[in-house]
């Protein structure tokens, strides 16, 4: 890796340096470290209910600790938390680094970081209460929603305004992709979350029967699409080709997978709603534009893996390498997986199984947690002035048990799915169901021991991951970088 | 379909379909200008991140461009571009219909051939029992559990306890058509707490599983007055109402005083589902009879 602390708070004449000839890194170190923290908050809780799914009497029949108050406290953790925060840290970092400017407007950027912060105490106040829209990844009531299209919007004006100020003409592929995050991000939440508040704690859609359900997918798809898929891969356009130290693969299929996929996205959600209440035309385009999906999906695993290409050596000493490839690979199958489970024949077995629930966790801990522990390893020194993380050996460490748990993870979700799958729609010669539904659910119990296994060994690789931070950021005193002139 | 959305729709459509083809199309054609093909393109960010000009792999085009060809040929054959059915008037609606007709036409002589015949017969009827078994499995466990026994507040169905009676016309009716009971909350006219606890003991006295003292055994002409219009004057309930007997020991809540008290404080509604909809006449028949044959062995030891 390649030491970035080409500058000091000194300038080369010995005077201190102008503010704005330094980067703002402080609002980057802030989202970095609590990327950390709520990763291991979020899945304390998916690993609690996780035991609850095998072990009900774990919530000890307290409203606050059952399953359907802490599911969306551990989905929100996770997704906004977590991943948020990371997009917010990885975004702020790389907008500078690559228009060569500070980020702007300090203060707004400062207001970001407490106010996503205030946001996620929030919901994990709320949510265990009961307080709830019912509306999946949307679960957070009106003030909060309200409170998060604030941050949201300040969010835009800091990256934008960035990028407007850049001291270079081209846009890095990067930024592309982390700008049509935050703009369609904002309209989807807004969107969504029109309602008519009745009380401080209670509000009521405007949107009524089937029209909700595909305003709601709308939005549940293209949280997937844009929050945890284009945020992702701005990410990795950055991270990947500075860590292997190598151009980006192809400027050409960046362009067309980029287009392609903003425009693609939009439309996959009623794949979610097959063989529902919602009309025919409707569950025929979300089916249709989630097959194209698969090659603009597959244009940013090619790019990234092409990238990678050529400095395959580098993966036998360097675990961060490691990270990003096998999160490239999971966003490979994932994205494959996708599309052909929003087929209206494949949906009819997979639809309301844990198939589903392996299908996702396999594109959130494969793919999502994968890059943003890849890219905060690479992030850290960085900011704190150093050559490496304090470990390389137990970054190592985290990788082989982040792999192992994911992948014990999407398998036992898999076989659990199809399992489901298989025996509810399993009839006799008389016409009759072959199994209850309780025999089904005997059938996966296995499964759902495995993962929680599974998780577990994420969770414990999470764990290595805080030690390391922790010593990484405590024993190197943060100094300021200069900005990099342009080439 | 108003006009506007069906156009909206089918143009809106087939515009972010050419979209990508075009968008394919320009990748296999070109790149920055005055670069050539696997060059670098020239811009460079942050020290040392560049880009190659390399053309998208061909595999990969190849791959875009079939899932376009598909997506506009399954628009052309199922409803998707708005009003417009497809060429093979496909619905989900016709395509349950149809799997529904096929079911019927392939299991319907079965379920006949059981449902003509004599009730008890059925009831011992092996085969008869297995679909009843696979019917019961699939409708009736969520509330009356696996082995059939029930729980507080769903009816034990292996006793010969019946509470809306046992002929084959109350059990099937009692599937098909479901059933409401309802006992009032009546403890505000009992006489206050005292006269509450005395009812308690007196209930659980008729069963014999506590001695009467005097404070219950004054509450008779109390059960007499407001609880034989249901349970009877003697306590031994009536089916017509579903009415427990309340003088067999067999309790549908629980025997215990707290149980007993919650039901003359709260009152209850005990509400069996109908389920003719989903299994017509033949069907509901064949699980009576199922249901019946659950308490023959207690039935025949009686």
């Amino acid at each position: 890796m390649s030491p970035d602390r080409s500058a000091s708070s000194i300038n080369n004449r010995g005077r201190p340096l102008d503010k704005q000839a330094q980067y703002n890194d402080t609002v980057v170190r802030q989202f970095s470290i609590v990327v950390v923290v709520w990763g291991l908050v979020g899945m304390a809780v998916g690993l609690f209910i996780a035991a609850q799914m095998i072990w009900p009497q774990l919530n000890m029949d307290l409203p606050f600790l059952s399953f359907g108050r802490l599911r969306p406290l551990h989905t929100n953790a996770v997704i906004f938390a977590f991943g948020g925060s990371a997009l917010f840290a990885t975004s702020y970092y790389v907008v500078q680094r690559t228009c060569h400017v500070r980020l702007a407007f300090d203060k707004l950027a400062a207001f970001t970081f407490w106010g996503w912060q205030l946001i996620i105490v929030l919901a994990a106040i709320t949510l265990p209460l009961g307080i709830t829209q019912s509306k999946e990844y949307a679960e957070l009531e009106w003030p909060i929603d309200l409170l998060i299209a604030v941050v949201w919007v300040a969010y835009a004006i800091v990256f934008f305004g960035t990028v407007m100020k850049r001291r270079v003409k081209h846009i890095y592929v990067a930024n592309w992709f982390y700008g049509a995050f935050i703009i369609t991000v904002a309209i989807l939440h807004i969107f969504n979350n029109l309602a008519v508040p009745v009380t401080l704690f209670k509000s009521y859609t405007i949107y009524t029967g089937v029209v909700d359900a595909m305003m709601q997918w709308w939005y549940g798809h293209n949280a997937v699409g844009f929050f945890l898929t284009a945020g992702f891969l701005g990410m990795m356009y950055y991270f990947v080709p500075k860590q292997a130290g190598r151009p980006v693969y192809s400027y050409r299929l960046s362009v067309v997978h980029f287009w392609s996929l903003i425009a693609v996205y939009m439309w996959a959600g009623p794949h979610h709603l097959h063989y529902t209440s919602l009309p025919d035309w409707a569950q025929t385009l979300g089916m249709v534009f989630s097959v194209i999906l698969l090659a603009p999906s597959w244009g940013g695993m090619i790019n990234g893996i092409m990238t990678l290409s050529g400095a395959w050596h580098k993966l036998r000493s360097d675990p961060i390498l490691k990270f990003m490839i096998v999160a490239l690979s999971f966003y490979g199958m994932s994205t494959f997986e996708g599309p052909m489970m929003s087929i209206k024949t494949v949906n009819a077995l997979s639809h309301y199984t844990n198939w589903t629930i392996g299908h996702v966790h396999s594109g959130a801990l494969g793919w999502v947690a994968m890059m943003t522990i890849g890219s905060i390893y690479c992030l850290l020194p960085r900011l704190y002035n150093r050559d490496g993380m304090y470990s390389t050996k137990l970054i190592d460490v985290h990788f082989w048990t982040s792999t192992i748990g994911v992948v014990l993870y999407a398998v036992s979700m898999w076989i659990a799915g199809v399992t489901e799958g298989l025996m509810w729609r399993a009839v006799n010669d008389d016409g009759t169901l072959t199994y209850s539904f309780v025999e089904s659910l005997k059938a996966i119990e296995p499964y759902h021991y495995l993962r929680l296994l599974g998780g577990l060994i994420f969770f414990a690789g999470m764990c290595v991951m805080a030690y390391n931070v922790f010593k990484t950021v405590t024993q190197q005193k943060a100094v300021p970088v200069a900005v990099l002139d342009p080439a | 379909m108003p006009a506007f959305w069906h156009w909206f729709i089918a143009i809106g459509t087939v515009v972010f379909i050419i979209w990508c083809a075009w968008l394919i199309s320009w990748s296999a054609k070109q790149g920055p200008q005055n670069v050539a093909d696997e060059d670098l393109v020239g811009h460079k960010w942050d020290g040392d991140l560049e880009e190659w000009n390399n053309p998208a792999p061909k595999w990969w085009l190849y791959l875009y461009f079939i899932t376009i060809i598909w997506g506009v040929g399954y628009l052309i054959a199922y409803p998707g571009l708005g009003a417009f059915e497809g060429a093979l008037d496909w619905s989900q609606h016709n395509q349950y219909e149809a799997e529904m007709a096929a079911a019927a036409e392939r299991y319907d002589p079965i379920y006949e051939d059981f449902a003509a015949m004599e009730f008890e017969e059925l009831s011992r009827h092996p085969e008869a029992n297995q679909l009843g078994a696979s019917l019961y499995a699939s409708y009736c466990t969520t509330c009356h559990g696996s082995d059939a026994r029930g729980a507080a507040g769903y009816p034990n169905l292996t006793d010969d306890d019946w509470l809306w009676g046992d002929s084959e016309a109350q059990i099937v009716s009692t599937i098909a058509n479901g059933r409401v009971a309802v006992m009032p909350a009546l403890a505000p006219a009992l006489g206050g707490d005292e006269g509450t606890a005395n009812m308690v003991r007196y209930v659980r006295s008729l069963s014999g599983i506590e001695e009467a003292d005097s404070g219950a055994a004054s509450m008779q002409p109390m059960f007499v007055a407001l609880c034989s219009a249901c349970h009877m004057a003697d306590g031994t309930g009536n089916p017509m109402l579903g009415a427990p007997n309340l003088t067999d020991d067999v309790w549908l809540y629980g025997s215990s005083s707290d149980a007993i008290m919650t039901a003359l404080v709260h009152g209850r509604n005990g509400v069996m589902p109908a389920h003719g909809d989903l299994l017509g006449t033949n069907r509901s028949k064949i699980l009576a009879a199922y249901v019946y044959n659950l308490s023959a062995a207690e039935r025949q030891a009686d």
